[in-house]
């Protein structure tokens, strides 16, 4: 069996030269408490921590040479077991991605699961008890290789622990699926498998992986592995005996995969297939049987890896790690000036939630204004009490909340407030005229290097700087609401905004720990324009004849988070009647201004549905308000508009040069908006149904980007 | 204000296994604090009925207090040891007395009244921080001849007190270090050291020094049992031409932690926490820092001065074998016998290693051990030479002796 594991990965190997390769050393000791001679493997692939282990072909291989030694030491009486762990600060985050982007065919995709699991499983058929000392960061294949072991420990300093493939567009396919479930039970294992995973990957940590029952014991980080290696001389000496709880293969079985099913529902909506493929294998590993659900994840894992979802997912995945750290078409970071005092016209609601967030990363002065002193103290006070709930949550620590009240201030004369100030923004009404005047203003009194950023989502930021003897420090800095929550900032570039300013705005949106995508002064920069062609031609289809619930459906195999209707309570009608009418303006031809939405927002409106039997239904008043055509669609027509209607403009927009490229469009709607990983943002999956090929007679990216190479 | 003098008890001791220093050393690539906080660890481990939140100073010595060493190690040790914040702690330096001294200061201030309990103990990470990094001695040590300039070379002054005591021959001297490695495998085979060891988990990513990967160290890496004299007799003299001195009956340069629980007598009791030793007097003495050897001698003298006992009253003793000539000149002093039974009954630094600030309390680990194994032995004292010149002796009492805490 090992000779062709050995092919089996050379052949792999052969396909990833530039995999970073982990070595899985073998090292021999002797127990405490004269327990015997011990092999331990480290998982190392030679850099610090900052570069994390992971699992290529060519590691797979490291792995099964070392598995190959302690196999035979076991066989001969030599050791009395054999352990596993990693190098400092990390166990093994799993497969190496690169790696799977590279694949082209259905079976080099499967050679990579099968792979894996004939290594993997080799250490539960060794002659000796088997253990995995997870002592640091440990994700998918990471985590599957010790569950591959007879007996797991924990550090309690380990600070993530996932399965974080279905999150991807993959199934945990190296074990994971199947092993899990049989250790700790169907329900435990959907929530790490599913509910953690389409929960943004939310990590676990050492403590809260013991208490789940994956690990029989857990460590301080201090002597993590010394108390491991004690435990394990107990464990061998029989002096410890680990017992775990009985699970539940029967109904509990069934009802943990409901659960699953009715997460993945609720999260994609049917529309990405990683989480329903795991959960078939977590269901028919209810009979125990380990290989069978071993081929059921390298077939899962196979189709996966050669389809569109999963490409999508690892597209996404970087862009938001690499591309949303490194901005494209940012200047030089060493430009920025520095940023010691933070100034705030407005005290209204977003104004006092900008003063929050600029307090909290940046933890110098923020002083607040507005027209008159009651609206100041409440903008104020709002922050304090703000401060005070992270108080309670011990998010903040009493010197820290009593810091950051004294930094927040409050005054009515700019002058007072901004003389000393290096940024400046403004969030107050979306009317040009008005802002024109705050900028000036401000202009008067404030420090000549001072960047004067707005937080407009729709107007012009070269308009609002026109006025100005400065014009060159006004940048825009666009939020999405909630905007503690929302990753994403516009950074909008106006015809005479210098490197300088923009840098230094960059640099701002760093430290607020946003993702900053640099955009064109251009009408209703990225997401809003996107969102809103999208919204209108849902409400154009809506106005010309289609019943709303047809129209709604038709985007439900999209897996939106949630459908353009709901959405557009969410955002409020008004605003996006507003959104609307400026973009009418600026694009009449392809915006319109539905008159529903008008009679809707006349009506006072602040929605279209009714909840009162628990699921959104037709508000029998919006219904009455509404004036339909005569053009009834299906889903599949009306799909097929908005759609093109969305490449359309995109396309448009980079024809533009709103943004760079499409990877920006889909990293603002990944972190603006938050579209799915599973279609990339959009552009990869308007690629990959023919969309953009339609509509603009090319694709957006390139094969190979976001889909399987040629 | 009214002050009674309390009494002050040795409560417990754990040391990491002792490694050579250099690149194919076992803690090659292990830090002196991990070293430290993995000792105090197990210490708290071992003694749970003392609650941490009761430890009123943490004293950690070290000789090179720079780097993984410095910081004020006796902080930053209880801090990464897991102790509670409130719990302070700082460094001690008196070269390789440094834990001892972290022992009798900690100790004073108990006898004061200042400290119930106290975690004291000493590192020394030879490898990461050889002897004499960083030194910058005063031109006037030379130019007004203050010192001898071998005074700095700790090799040259044993050949100074071979000088001193002609009749402590090479061969002696290596008969001794043949008896200490015996005796220390001895030791191990009847497991009197190990229960006191803390296994360290030590990396290795040097191909050369050996398997890479994670490893622990669970015993003494310096020891060569089965050393004989012809082994010893062909080594080289390194410290002068003709000499006497040799790598072989010499400690080596080495790694490793001590720790240690001091606490008064009342609180050990009232705590439930074992009381292994009691503390009856302590001394430290100058002497020529060229032959500072000689150190232990004038030390002892004090420390028995003060204690009203005399040497005969002395049933085990634990001497650091820096060199062994400096045990030999000791006990040619006190007339008694190389291969006397009360002394160094496990072996010592010339096997175990002798990582300079840390081998105070391996002494007291050593002889508390002993004081259980032998209830009839009432006193035994730890004593230790120092560089530049000193010595340092500890008189300790037997609790498990039958007079224990009565009149001498």
């Amino acid at each position: 069996m090992s000779t062709t594991t050995t092919e089996l990965l050379k052949g792999a190997a052969e396909l990833f030269p530039d995999e970073v390769v982990t070595q899985a050393h073998v090292r021999h000791l002797d127990l405490p408490a004269g327990a015997g001679r011990f092999a331990l493997i480290t998982l190392d692939n030679g850099f610090d921590h900052t570069k994390p282990t992971t699992f290529g072909p060519g590691s797979l291989a490291n792995l099964n040479a070392a598995i190959d030694q302690v196999e035979k030491e076991a066989a001969e009486g030599t050791i009395v077991g054999v352990g596993i762990t990693g190098k400092p600060f990390i166990f093994a985050v799993g497969a190496d991605l690169k790696g799977v982007e590279i694949l082209k065919r259905h079976e080099d995709a499967l050679a990579i699961g099968k792979g894996g699991h004939d290594v993997f499983k080799r250490l539960a058929g060794l002659a000796v008890p088997t253990f995995a000392y997870y002592n640091g960061a440990a994700m998918g294949g990471g985590v599957e290789v010790g569950l591959h072991c007879a007996y797991r420990t924990v550090s309690k300093a380990l600070p993530a622990f996932s399965l974080p493939e279905v999150f991807l567009g993959l199934v945990p396919g190296w074990g994971g699926c199947t092993l899990l479930p049989n250790l700790i039970g169907a329900d435990r294992a959907v929530s790490v498998i599913i509910e953690n995973s389409l929960n943004q990957n939310k990590q676990l940590k050492g403590k809260q992986v013991f208490e789940l029952g994956i690990a029989d014991a857990l460590f301080e980080g201090a002597d993590f592995l010394e108390q491991s290696l004690v435990w394990t001389a107990s464990v061998l000496n029989g002096t410890v005996k680990v017992e775990r709880p009985e699970i539940d293969r029967g109904e509990g079985w069934d009802a943990a995969v409901a659960r699953g099913l009715a997460i993945a529902d609720s999260k994609v909506h049917g529309a990405a297939p990683a989480a329903y493929r795991a959960l078939e294998i977590v269901a028919a590993a209810k009979d125990g049987d380990l290989q069978k659900g071993f081929d059921a994840e390298d077939k899962a894992l196979a189709d996966l890896i050669m389809g569109g979802e999963l490409r999508s997912g690892i597209y996404a995945f970087n862009l938001v790690q690499k591309r949303g750290k490194r901005p494209a078409g940012a200047p030089d970071k060493n430009l920025a000036r520095p940023v010691t005092k933070v100034g705030v016209v407005g005290a209204g609601l977003m104004a006092s939630q900008l003063a929050l967030l600029f307090l909290r990363r940046l933890e110098v002065p923020v002083v607040l204004t507005d027209i008159d002193q009651e609206r100041v103290d409440k903008g104020v006070s709002y922050v304090h009490g703000e401060i005070d709930k992270l108080l309670l949550k011990g998010r903040v620590n009493q010197d820290k909340a009593n810091r950051l009240k004294a930094l927040v201030t409050g005054v009515l004369d700019k002058a007072e407030g901004f003389a000393d100030a290096d940024f400046i923004i403004e969030a107050v009404f979306e009317e040009i005229g008005v802002k024109q005047q705050v900028f000036a203003e401000v202009e008067a009194v404030a420090p000549a290097h001072a960047i004067l950023a707005t937080n407009t989502s729709s107007l012009s930021v070269t308009e609002m700087a026109s006025k100005l003897k400065h014009p060159e420090r006004v940048v825009g800095f666009h939020f999405f609401n909630p905007v503690a929550i929302l990753p994403l900032l516009e950074i909008v570039r106006g015809e005479q905004t210098d490197d300088a300013s923009l840098a230094t705005a960059f640099g701002v949106a760093k430290k607020l720990k946003k993702t900053a995508v640099l955009v064109k002064d251009a009408p209703a920069f990225v997401v809003n324009r996107i969102l809103t062609r999208f919204m209108g031609e849902i409400q154009n289809v809506i106005d010309e004849g289609t019943p709303v619930p047809v129209a709604e459906k038709a985007v439900e195999p999209l897996g939106l988070p949630m459908s353009p209707l709901v959405l557009l309570e969410l955002v409020g009608p008004a605003i996006g009647l507003h959104v609307s009418e400026t973009l009418n303006r600026a694009f009449p031809d392809r915006f319109t201004v539905s008159p529903n939405l008008k009679a809707v927002v006349e009506a006072g409106k602040r929605g279209f549905y009714v909840y009162d039997s628990g699921k959104p239904e037709l508000d029998p008043e919006v219904a009455a308000l509404l004036t339909q055509g005569d053009s009834v669609l299906t889903e599949e027509q009306v799909r097929a508009r908005v759609l093109d209607a969305v490449a359309q403009e995109i396309g448009l927009m980079l024809d533009e040069g709103v943004v760079a490229e499409a990877q920006d469009v889909d990293l603002c709607l990944i972190t603006g908006a938050g579209w799915p990983f599973h279609l990339g943002g959009i552009t990869p999956y308007l690629d990959r149904e023919g969309v953009s090929e339609r509509v603009n007679g090319k694709r957006f990216l390139e094969q190979g980007l976001a889909s399987v190479p040629a | 204000m009214p002050r009674t003098v309390r009494d002050v008890v040795f409560v417990d001791g754990v040391r990491t296994p002792f490694g050579k220093a250099g690149p194919k050393g076992i803690y090659h690539e292990t830090r002196a604090d991990d070293l430290i906080v993995k000792a105090i660890r197990e210490l708290l481990r071992r003694n749970p009925a003392l609650d941490p939140a009761k430890i009123d100073e943490v004293a950690v010595a070290a000789t090179t207090q720079i780097g993984d060493q410095g910081l004020t190690i006796g902080r930053t040790a209880g801090i990464l040891a897991g102790l509670p914040q409130s719990v302070p702690g700082y460094s001690i330096d008196r070269m390789c007395a440094g834990a001892l001294t972290a022992v009798t200061t900690t100790a004073g201030s108990i006898a004061f009244g200042a400290y119930d309990a106290v975690i004291a103990g000493g590192v020394e990470h030879m490898g990461r921080h050889p002897m004499g990094e960083g030194v910058d001695p005063n031109p006037r040590f030379v130019s007004e001849k203050l010192v001898d300039e071998s005074a700095l070379f700790m090799g040259m002054t044993a050949e100074n007190l071979h000088d001193r005591y002609p009749s402590i021959t090479k061969q002696r001297a290596d008969e001794y270090a043949v008896r200490s490695q015996e005796k220390a495998a001895k030791a191990y085979a009847n497991g009197k050291i190990q229960q006191d060891l803390v296994p360290i988990s030590v990396r290795r990513t040097n191909e050369e020094a050996g398997e890479t990967g994670w490893g622990l160290a669970t015993q003494d890496e310096p020891m060569r049992p089965g050393t004989t004299l012809e082994n010893l007799s062909g080594l080289k003299t390194p410290f002068r031409t003709h000499g006497r001195v040799t790598a072989g009956n010499a400690a080596g340069l080495n790694d490793g932690a001590t720790a240690s629980i001091i606490a008064s007598e009342d609180f050990a009791r009232e705590n439930g926490l074992p009381v292994k030793m009691r503390l009856v007097s302590y001394s430290f003495a100058g002497v020529e820092p060229e032959v500072m050897g000689y150190g232990p001698i004038p030390a002892t003298e004090k420390a028995l001065a003060q204690a009203g006992l005399s040497i005969s009253d002395i049933g085990l003793f634990e001497i650091n074998e820096a060199f062994a000539v400096q045990v030999l000149a000791f006990l040619e002093h006190y007339g008694i016998a190389d291969d006397d039974a009360r002394v160094n009954q496990y072996g010592g630094a010339i096997a175990f290693g002798h990582p300079l600030a840390s081998s105070g309390v391996r002494l007291m680990t050593q002889l508390a051990r002993q004081f259980e194994e032998q209830p009839e032995v009432r006193y035994g004292l730890t004593t230790m030479c120092v560089g530049f010149g000193m010595g340092a002796t500890v008189i300790w009492e037997n609790p498990h002796h039958k007079d224990a805490g009565g009149d001498k």
